[in-house]
């Protein structure tokens, strides 16, 4: 049985560092230009947020084998505490973001202890069951406003003297909060944690039979995962301003999917890239309705039929670079 | 505490049907996934066209509902085994959630063409003049077709348990899912048996979308959340019987009844929490074997 990111894997053991950093240059020196250039800087603010969301969510399926199909639930939960903290408790910002983080740090413990339990394809329906489940509770907790969501969330100042409410501050602060979140999970891959979890997607039997304890590390990786995910999360408020049932509807976790497949499953750049095509997608097709579900829908196919390895890991390919 | 009897009744013949369509979509994901090794998250999809054929007949071609109860099944079993020749055969050798991401895209294509058609609201569908009106149990009404539907369903579940754990047919099945190679050895036409299996599970699911049909509408999106909440049931009984599959469907859809006549506001998510329960107790699930 071949694993889900096969194809992605690089057939050299050395990892090709240098490649990374210049892909990485690259990549801050075209984000930190935008706001010059003209581009709509919310919608790079929200593919900013989705790609980390797509980054953390890679690290579980790309180099944990996990496929997470709930990962809307961290990006809800952070989104609802964090608005929550703002626009009730009247939190500054950086304090709302750290209970928003927090809490999807805890639910990633309770979420991660109860679906490691069982793996592959059960995993998946677990993940997606418990997100269902907590969708439900957001619908009737009074907290939530239900159907309406929070809506106009203060900004605020970022330690009292940041005013977030300036676009152009706002861009530079998600940007370094991207930026943190996309550099701690490059670090936990090229750690020896990064390689344990590898070796366990590859062959979780011989892993246990060296004497790791498996479900250590992938409950790790699931809270890093999760946490990471409701950091993006509680980015996403400032930027959007609202927290709604949509960050937690299944739909949302099968975006997120769809842009790290779109990307490159197991690829360091892919999620990134991927979550932007998905936003621009759905940006440029808004008006066209439900159509664009039927596009998602058929991007899923092609990509999983013949595009398994996604654009970067295409690139990558046709390089022989892993990226 | 009083119990008013014949509201606690009445909810838990809603949780009969509702289990009825748990156990016939279980039932239908657990054959499919024991075969392709696919979990079909298009299963949710394909029981809403189901109920929309149910709905083309009778107003395009003047079907009535008995016909649509054997041409429904038979016409999405068909376009289940295209689906399955031209995408999903693709799949084999591959990681089992290629499967899940291929179907979910599928999933995906046919919810949003319903959608754009017919937009997110329902379509009545009339119950059948034969099966309108209640009998009275002494204790309580019971309106008739919600009976046709539980006794109905029991008795096609029992039928494919039969089918599979019984007959000649089942046996190669069974022995397919086991060793495929080694049944293609025996001259035994493995790739098409996959396709009729996918067939049969399909047809299972839109056999439950025409039962559905007069009591929750026709609806482009009828499907998308049943399919989480089967999904769930399919954890919870593992997928390692059949007869399991029936009985923890019907099950589950009886503790849901309870619980919405007990304490409506947990009926949404009742069965996620015994899901959480069981993988804390017996994380294989009930009937499971380990995996």
């Amino acid at each position: 049985m071949t694993t889900i990111t096969q194809n992605s894997v690089p057939t050299t053991t050395r990892r090709p560092v240098r490649d990374e950093m210049i892909a990485f240059a690259i990549m801050t020196v075209l984000l930190l230009v935008v706001p010059f250039t003209g581009v709509y800087p919310f919608f790079v603010m929200q593919g900013l947020c989705f790609a980390l969301l797509a980054c953390a969510f890679n690290l579980l399926i790309g180099y944990g084998g996990l496929l997470s199909f709930g990962h809307a639930m961290f990006l809800g939960t952070a989104g609802y505490v964090s608005g929550h903290a703002l626009k009730v408790w009247g939190l500054p910002p950086e304090l709302a973001i750290v209970a928003g983080t927090a809490a999807a740090f805890g639910l990633s413990v309770i979420t991660g202890l109860i679906a490691i339990r069982r793996q592959g394809i059960y995993f998946a329906m677990i993940t997606l069951a418990l997100s269902q489940l907590l969708y439900f509770i957001y619908l009737q907790a009074p907290f939530t406003h239900g159907e309406d969501g929070i809506q106009g969330i203060p900004q605020g100042k970022l330690f009292g003297f940041i005013d977030l409410s300036n676009t152009d501050t706002l861009y530079f602060v998600v940007l370094a909060g991207f930026l943190i979140g996309f550099l701690i999970i490059y670090r936990a891959i090229n750690s020896p944690f990064g390689e344990v979890l590898k070796a366990i997607r590859e062959n979780e039997p011989r892993a246990v039979s060296l004497g790791y304890k498996t479900d250590q590390y992938k409950l790790l990786a699931f809270i890093l995962s999760g946490t990471l995910a409701g950091f993006a999360g509680a980015l996403k408020v400032f930027v959007a301003q609202n927290a709604s049932l949509t960050d937690v509807h299944w739909t949302m976790s099968g975006e997120i999917v769809l842009m790290t497949l779109v990307g490159g499953l197991g690829t360091v750049f892919g999620p990134v890239v991927g979550a932007f095509v998905i936003i621009a997608m759905q940006q440029y097709l808004a008006g066209f309705g439900q159509w664009v579900t039927v596009i998602q829908g058929v991007i899923f196919v092609a990509c999983v039929l013949t595009f398994r390895r996604g654009i970067v890991g295409e690139i990558g390919h046709l390089f022989k670079r892993s990226l | 505490m009083d119990i008013n009897v014949p509201a606690l009744l009445a909810q838990l013949l809603v949780g009969l049907i509702n289990g009825s369509f748990y156990a016939l979509l279980s039932l239908g994901l657990a054959v499919i996934f024991g075969m392709l090794n696919i979990i079909n998250f298009a299963h949710g999809a394909l029981y809403m066209m189901g109920a929309f054929c149910a709905y083309f007949l009778l107003n395009l071609l003047g079907l009535n509902y008995w016909w649509a109860l054997i041409l429904s099944p038979v016409i999405v079993g068909v376009f289940g085994m295209v689906m399955e020749r031209t995408l999903l055969q693709w799949l084999s050798g591959l990681d089992h959630l290629y499967g899940l991401l291929l179907t979910f895209g599928v999933a995906l294509i046919i919810q949003g063409v319903f959608q754009n058609y017919f937009g997110s609201s329902g379509l009545p569908y009339a119950i059948p003049e034969q099966l309108r009106g209640a009998i009275n149990l002494g204790f309580m009404y019971l309106p008739v077709y919600r009976g046709w539907v539980v006794v109905f369903s029991l008795v096609v579940c029992l039928l494919t348990w039969f089918l599979i754990e019984r007959t000649r047919l089942g046996a190669n099945l069974r022995a397919a899912t086991e060793n495929p190679t080694l049944v293609r050895a025996f001259g035994i036409n493995v790739p098409r048996m996959i396709t009729l299996t996918y067939g049969l599970g399909v047809g299972l699911a839109a056999l439950a979308g025409v039962l559905s049909a007069p009591i929750n509408q026709v609806r482009p999106l009828m499907g998308a959340d049943l399919i989480i909440v089967v999904f769930a049931v399919v954890v919870i009984g593992g997928m390692g019987s059949i007869m399991g599959s029936i009985i923890t469907g019907f099950t589950l859809g009886v503790i849901e009844g309870l619980t919405k006549y007990f304490y409506p506001e947990a009926s949404n998510t009742v069965v996620f929490v015994l899901m959480v329960l069981v993988l804390l107790v017996k994380p294989s699930g009930l009937t499971g074997r380990a995996t």
